[in-house]
Order: C-alpha cells, then structure tokens, then sequence
C-alpha cells in the first residue's frame, strides 16, 4: 500500500502592490473574535432575570464592491454571513419571545422584544428591489429558525420612517430602505432553540450555551432569544468598520412555578446544569451578577473579589464578576455554581411603561386604548408611537384622540399610512410630550372586516392577532451615561449607541392584542346541502306520488291452516270458507 | 485416500472462500438506493389530538436515532403541543404514560409548522413543485436512488385523510402524486405508513410501482387511541404507533429485522383494528427488505487495505471488518424524576367498595337488577 504523502500546496496570492509571488500557505492572522455573557439580575418581584449575550466581531465587509467574496468563516456561521452578502443587507434584528415584558414588576429589560416573531432590516442603498430582496429574505430566515416567517407578506410588512433609525453604522435615513414586521401569533420551542444554539462557535457543548437545556428555559414567565447583526466602528475615529452578530437571550424565571416559592436561586435550579469551563473560541467570558442592592435585599455566594461598576438604562449599578477563563473560579469541583438568597421585598416605579387594550363589545366595532405612563416627577420628555395595524380593522383616523391630564395633547409629528385591504397594513407613527408624572391614553376607533371565507384560519375563534405597539423613547437619565467608547464596556450596556449624556434610549412594547372577526359558520355549506336536499326530497316526492301513484285492491292470502282447509273441501266438493 | 481427500478440502477452502468474497462483493453492490429521506406528517390540530403529534415525533425520534439527519427529514406538525399553555411540563411531548419517554428531546427541527401544514404544501413538497425561494430545509431533494419513508397521522375516514380540521386529501390525489413522483424519479422505493381510522382506504388507489403500504385499520375500522396520562390529561398515543415504536426500539443500524417483521407488529388482540399492508406493487420480496432500508440511513462502508479483484479468485484476507457507520447517538433518556400517579386498581377497588357497602345494605336480592 502506498503512502500519502500531504504537502502543502502552494499557492499564488496577490498582493495589494499588484506583484504575485507564490509562496507557502500561511493562514491570515484571526480578524474575528467572541465574548459571551451572562448577566444576572435577581428582580424585584423575586423572580429572577438571565440576560446571555454572545458577541462575534469580525473585521470584514460583506458590502464592499470590488472586493473579492468572502469564503472562510471561522467563528461567525457561514450561514448568516451568506444571507447578509446574498441580500445586501445592512442590519437585520430579529427576535422570538414567548411570554409579555412585564415593566411594571420587572423594570426594563437590557434588549426589548415584543411578543411573537418580530424582524426588522435595513437594506443597502444600494438594492433596487427592496421588496423582492425582503420576501426572499423572510423565507430563507425561515428556513434557518425553523419559524413561519415566510408568513410575512405585504399585508404586514411597515416602513417605520422614524421609530427604527440603524443601531449601528449607517447614514441610511431614507426609510425605503427599512423594512418591519412583527408574526405576534408565532409560537417559541426548542424547535427555534436548536438552530439558534447551533449558529455559536461553541455550538452548546462549551461554555455559557451549556447552560440552554430546553426544559427549563420555556418553563419560565418570559423567553425571548434574538440575533442582532449591523456594521460597527472598531475605534474612536472609525477608521475601520467591522460586523457585530449578536445572539441574545433573555428568561425570566418565575419563583412561583420554578422557585417553589422560595425566593432562592442557584445556577443548577434555573437551568439544571452548572457551568464547568468557558468556551474555547471565546476572548472573554464572564457571568455578571447585579448586586446593587446586596446585602439588604440578598446574599450571593461563591463571593467574589471582582465588582465591576456600569450605567445602564439610566441607572448606576454594581455587578459581581465572575470570570470564567480563570481556573480558579471553578474551585475544587471544577464546577461553577451560584447561589443567591433573597431576605425582603421591594417596590419598582419604571420611569416609562405602556399598556393597550381592547375596548367595546360586539362583533362590529371597538376601540383601541393605548396607555403610557411617565412616571418621572418633574421632567416631560417625547415619545414615539408606532401603531402597525392589521388590514381587517379598519380604523377611524377621524376618532384619534390623546389626551394627557384630561387634556387634548396634539402630537408634533404624525405620520400616517392608511391601509389598503389584502395589501397593506395601517401605520401610524405619533410624537407624544408627555408631562410630567403623567398619564397619556390614545384612543382610535375600529370596525371589523368580514374576511373572505377562504381566508380565515383553521381556528378562526381563535381570534386574530394585531402586534405590539412601539414606543421608543429618550429618557431623561438620573445618573450620567458614559459616551465612552471603550472595547472593554460589558456587553449588557453596549448594545444601544449613547449619544449625550443625560438621557438614554429606551423601546417599550405594549401587549398584543386579540380581537375576534365576525367568523361565518363554516358547517352551512353541508346543512344548506342536507336541507335543500331533504326538502327537494319530500316535496318533490310526494308530488310524484300525487301524479303517478294508483290505488288497487289487494286482497290478502288467507293463513295456511285455511288454505288447507279450502284445499280438502275442493276435494270433498263442499263450499269454501270465507 | 484420506491424504487426498483431505488435500481436496484444502483447495477448495480457499475457493470456497472466494465465492464467500464474491458473494459479499455482489450483495454490496446490488441494493438498490444510495440516500434516505422522510416525510413526516401530523395533520391535526388542537390540544386533544397531542397524540398525533407524539405519534410523528416518535417515528421522527427512530428515523433519527438510525441514522437520518435532519437535512433529510421533513418534518410538518399542524400545532404545537410542547410549547402548548395547557401543557404541565413545558418543551415535552411525552409517548408513555407517566413521562417516561420524552420524544420531542433536545434536537429538534420541525420544518412545516402550524398553518403551515396544509394538503398543498404536503402535495408540493412530494412533487418538488415548490416555489423557488423556498429554503432547502422545507425541500424533499430526492432523486431515482432514494429510498422515501411518509408516515402520515391524524383523523381520516374512508378515502380521505383531514387536515387541520378545514380540509382533506383523498387517496386519489395521494395516488396521483405518487405517479408524478415516479414519472419525475422521484423515489426508488417508497414506504407509507398511515396511522387514521380506515387508513387502508387510503392506500387502495395506488398505481404506481416500488409502493409498499401499511394501514393501522382496515376501511370500517377506527383505529384507537393508547393510554391517557392523568397528569398531561390527554391520550398520549395511538395504539398501532406505540407497538410500532416499542418494535423500532428494538431495531439498530446493523439490525437484520425486515418488513415481514413489521407486518406483524399491533396484531389485532394489542390494536383492537386490523392493520393491514399492501405490496404488490413492490418488486421486491418484503422478506428481503430490511427495516433500515427505510427507517435509517445505513450506508454501507467497507473498509479494507487490500485490493479485491472481482473476476479471479483472491487470497483470503487476514482481517475484515464490515463497518457500518453510525451516526452520533442521540442524548440517553435518564428516568426522570416521577410525578405520583394513583395506581391503576385504585379505581378498580374504589368501585369494588361502592359495590360492596350497596350489597350489605340492601340485600343480594338486588343482584338481579343488576345482571
């Protein structure tokens, strides 16, 4: 038998002064690196709040013209990274949530995402046909998540022209360019979980994602997993632009339903498994735990030297930090397990919460109540609205009404897109002041569409669903926000760039709302059947009778004893019976 | 005399060894298909029919644990039951009562999900006729040497099979889609399993060949449901599918189990139905078809160091080992944690008692009202 011999092959490599010289293969330097995160914050209601963050930054550009196609990934998959050159797309959001945000007893989440299916891209100025680039795009999402995003079509696709501006580079103001689209009916199971988890470098075998069993995480009040790809700056003068994917996943634990209502938690009760080494592929990984109001409110331990200290969502707050790429904050067991212990109760007052609802009765109109709250005592600041509205109810632009304080409040700046039925949604899009400690209710009136019977549902009393509400706001910040560039800054409070110091930006998004159309009886078709047949039946059928029936009579064979008998008194030559 | 008759043996060892070589050559070139698909189907929707929805997950489980991967499987599940609000234990689909068998796992691609699963995407994904910006997971890529599983589940009647509640497929359009699958070689052999009432009505239209079919009840017959779950409130399975995959339990990769075997499995004393086949329109003996010819995805790897040459007679070879190759097991089911479920017989003696006390009171004179 003979023996391969492998050699390195040679090969030929331009480079950037036109000259070609062929020389050994030396694999180019790593231009992309990832950190994970896990931040920990027990919430005040005594449930408990994991944030894990997974940062691929890669120094590379899928846009650029001329430049030849990239075709090796190491660290960020190659199936996104496909997508993005095939599509020509600049930023693409895109989050699965099971469950509501609850603000009023959780305070407000690092990442936001409304429930359902929620996607949002902006394209390249370069692309001609936006929409034909987006309906692709939703299938072939839908194809890597395993979701119905191919469900998304015109008839509830927006172009949002101030609520979404690009969370990273971009000077792309026109909103053609922007696309959004929220599937609230969309159900999350592992299902979703398993490509997701399969898109991390270290797949769930290593590190953090170790931590992703299925069972626990949707035995929880709220589970959202998201992917978040734009372009960055690398540096303070942006010299070079780099990609940034980011895979988030946010679950809040119920202490009623996974606590038993022992308002105690450890690593191993959440997720049933502890953590026993970082990923190899990874820079950094670390677990934050937010320990701003130990030692009143609980205890933590293993206790830990590092603290770290961070302004996020307009507040200054102290973390724990437990470094996973040091051997020694396993311990002896080699596993890595925390434990926290609540002792009191506290009470919450986010500065900015919503809600909506659905008001009035019967199956031909209504009202849609949308509600802010600001609760800041003494500072007004705007708010934008955005209202995306299925096609079937039909609203009443002439009924809008805001009102703050019992008071009209005229917005500054209203954009409205009626809708077009079978082709577009409503959009509405509103700049609210609000004052003050303040409440702020938005109401418009609706009526109903009879839908064409082929297009219900197979569950049409099921009810239909219209999504989330957004309202995206610059909150006035109690403590200075750092504009600090630094690659250093955990992951938890560098996902929305800060502009100025003294606000921060904030996305709340109210319920979604499930109203119930006017549903023909879909048995009719069979009992108009079964009735006109039963009728044509009998009508038609006794006339026939009528007609052509005719009466003889009949008369009836005797029993046989007397047919006997008449037969032997034939024979006898006797008179018969009767 | 003895020397020579014991020199004749020795020659004819080693020709006798050839044969075994050229035999083994032979049988290693001479099946039929090179790939493995499936398609999967639930078609009912609602709380109530969970079974249906453990029932496809567990063919999906076998079908995977035996080697085909998930780019070859299209899996359509019409709603979700592990995700479900109603359901007590979140991300589960259990097939045995008290929880012991978790079929939905860890690993899991559902491919056609919710409204997705209508008869006209089932008929296009079986005829390829998809449009062209569907993803290659919802895509059955096969060609003339691919050997197709379709297990379909969920409420049917004579003729006819109900998806979602809104609509049906006839087993003519069944028919016919298999003949265009067979016009466009689409498949080289076929195998459907149908677990509804009157399933076999389903697979008496079919014209096309290399189709072997089997039916959990005759036309006439319901098929029937297993056991309920206390605890989940449900019915967890259907009789024929539960034997059917305590049957694929057994089966490994390297298992010679065949189709005569998988005709036999859910007699009527287990299923209370009559399941029955159909196989005249396969070419095949259904003794010679091996179970993973279908339901995995065994490729037939031989590893040796020495070169054979098929048309003379070779040396023995010292060592040969036939490999099949496995695929990465799937995660081992550890017995979970059991919730506590009242004994079977406590019903039982609950009436028992009832009966009891009614006797001592009023009197076995009553016993005649009774029988």
């Amino acid at each position: 038998m003979n023996e391969r011999q492998w050699q390195s092959t040679d090969v030929e490599v331009n480079r950037s002064d036109g000259t070609k010289n062929s020389e050994t293969f030396t694999p180019a330097p790593a231009k992309d690196q990832f950190q994970e995160e896990l931040v920990i914050r027990p919430l005040h209601s005594g449930d408990i709040y994991a944030s894990f963050q997974f940062r691929t930054l890669w120094d590379t550009d899928f846009l650029q013209e001329g430049q030849k196609k990239v075709s090796h990934y190491r660290l960020f998959p190659k199936s996104l990274g496909q997508v993005l050159s095939k599509f020509s797309v600049q930023e693409l959001h895109i989050s699965f949530t099971q469950g509501f945000w609850r603000t009023m007893q959780w305070g407000q989440p690092f990442i936001p995402s409304p429930p359902g299916a929620e996607l949002w891209v902006w394209f390249h100025h370069t692309v001609s046909d936006v929409d034909g680039n987006w309906k692709e795009l939703t299938n072939v999402l839908s194809g890597i998540f395993c979701a119905s995003l191919n469900f998304i079509d015109m008839t509830n696709t927006v172009q949002p022209s101030a609520s979404f501006k690009p969370l990273g580079l971009g000077n792309a103001t026109d909103h053609r360019f922007l696309r959004y689209a929220t599937l609230p009916r969309e159900i999350v199971c592992t299902e979703n979980l398993t490509p997701w988890k399969k898109l991390l470098p270290c797949g769930s075998k290593a590190g953090l994602a170790v931590l992703m069993k299925s069972e626990k995480l949707f035995h929880s009040s709220f589970h959202s997993q998201a992917v978040h790809i734009r372009p960055i700056c690398q540096d303070e003068q942006c010299t070079s632009k780099a990609w940034e994917l980011r895979q988030t996943l946010n679950v809040v634990f119920d202490h009623y339903t996974s606590g038993q209502g022992k308002k105690e938690w450890s690593l191993f009760k959440m997720f049933s498994r502890t953590l026993t080494e970082a990923c190899p592929l990874a820079s950094s990984s670390k677990v934050y735990v937010d320990i701003t109001d130990n030692p009143e409110l609980f205890e933590l331990s293993p206790a830990t030297p590092l603290l770290s200290q961070a302004v996020v969502l307009g507040d200054r707050r102290t973390y724990s930090v437990y470094d996973l790429t040091r051997a020694e904050t396993f311990g002896q067991l080699r596993s890595f397990n925390l434990l926290l212990r609540w002792k009191g109760d506290n009470m919450l007052r986010p500065l900015l919460h919503a809600e909506r609802y659905v008001a009035g009765f019967g199956l031909q109109t209504g009202e849609i109540h949308t509600v802010i709250y600001n609760n800041h005592p003494y500072r007004a600041f705007p708010v934008l609205l955005m209202d995306s509205v299925p096609w079937y109810l039909q609203l009443y632009i002439h009924t809008l009404t805001v009102t703050s304080k019992s008071r009209d409040n005229k917005p500054s700046y209203i954009h409205y897109q009626p809708a077009k039925d079978r082709h577009r949604p409503h959009l509405l899009e509103m700049l609210i002041q609000l004052p003050p400690h303040s409440m702020t209710e938005v109401t418009v009136q609706f009526e109903r569409a009879l839908l064409k019977w082929t297009e219900y549902t197979p569950d049409p009393n099921h009810g239909f669903y219209v999504g989330s509400s957004v309202i995206s706001a610059l909150v006035p910040s109690m403590v200075a926000m750092s504009t600090n560039f630094t690659q250093d800054q955990p992951l938890f409070s560098s996902f929305v760039p800060v502009k100025e110091e003294s606000s921060y930006f904030v996305r709340v998004y109210t319920e979604p709302l499930l109203v119930n159309l006017p549903t023909p009886d879909f048995s009719m078709p069979y009992n108009v059947i079964c009735l006109t047949c039963t009728v044509v039946a009998v009508g038609y059928g006794s006339f026939y009778n009528l007609l052509t029936r005719t009466f003889q009579v009949d008369e009836p064979s005797p029993p046989l004893a007397k047919r006997l008998a008449n037969f032997i008194r034939r024979i006898r030559g006797v008179p018969l019976l009767a | 005399m003895r020397i020579f008759a014991f020199i004749h043996l020795l020659v004819s060892i080693p020709h006798g060894y050839s044969n075994y070589v050229e035999t083994k050559a032979g049988q290693f070139f001479s099946s039929g298909h090179t790939n493995n698909w499936a398609v999967l189907v639930c078609t009912s929707r609602f709380w109530f029919n969970y079974r249906h929805v453990a029932n496809t997950l567990s063919v999906y489980r076998s079908v995977k644990r035996l080697g085909i991967p998930d780019s070859h499987i299209v899996l359509m599940l019409a709603d979700d039951m592990a995700c479900n609000y109603r359901n007590p234990k979140p991300a589960t689909v259990f097939s045995h009562k008290n929880m012991e068998l978790n079929v939905y796992g860890d690993d899991v691609e559902v491919d056609y999900r919710g409204y997705e699963v209508t008869v006209e995407n089932f008929l296009r994904v079986l005829t390829g006729r998809l449009p062209p910006s569907t993803p290659r997971s919802k895509r059955l890529l096969s060609d003339d040497r691919s050997n197709i599983l379709i297990y379909l589940t969920g409420h049917g009647g004579n003729g006819f099979l109900k998806f979602q509640d809104s609509e049906e497929i006839s087993n003519m359009e069944l028919a016919d889609a298999f003949e265009q699958m067979w016009q466009k070689r689409r498949y080289n052999e076929l195998l459907f399993i149908i677990d509804t009432c009157q399933g076999a009505s389903m697979y008496e239209r079919f014209y096309s060949p290399n189709l072997m079919a089997l039916a959990s009840s005759q036309v006439g017959e319901d098929s029937l449901s297993h056991q309920p779950d206390l605890a989940i409130g449900v019915h967890l399975m259907d009789k024929y599918t539960f034997y059917l995959l305590e049957f694929l339990e057994e089966v490994h990769p390297a298992s010679q189990a065949n189709m005569n075997d998988l005709f036999k499995v859910c007699p009527q004393s287990q299923c209370v139905s009559t399941p029955g086949h159909r196989t005249d329109l396969f070419q095949r003996d259904p003794g010679s078809v091996l179970i993973t010819d279908f339901f995995g995805s065994v490729r037939k790897v031989e590893i040796t160091k020495d070169t054979i040459n098929l048309t003379s007679p070779v040396e023995p070879p010292i060592q040969r080992q036939v490999e099949h190759s496995f695929v990465a097991d799937i995660s081992s089911q550890k017995p979970k944690q059991k919730d506590w479920h009242p004994p079977d017989g406590f019903i039982l003696g609950l009436w028992t008692l009832i009966l009891l006390v009614f006797f001592q009171t009023y009197g076995i004179k009553h016993l005649k009202h009774i029988f």
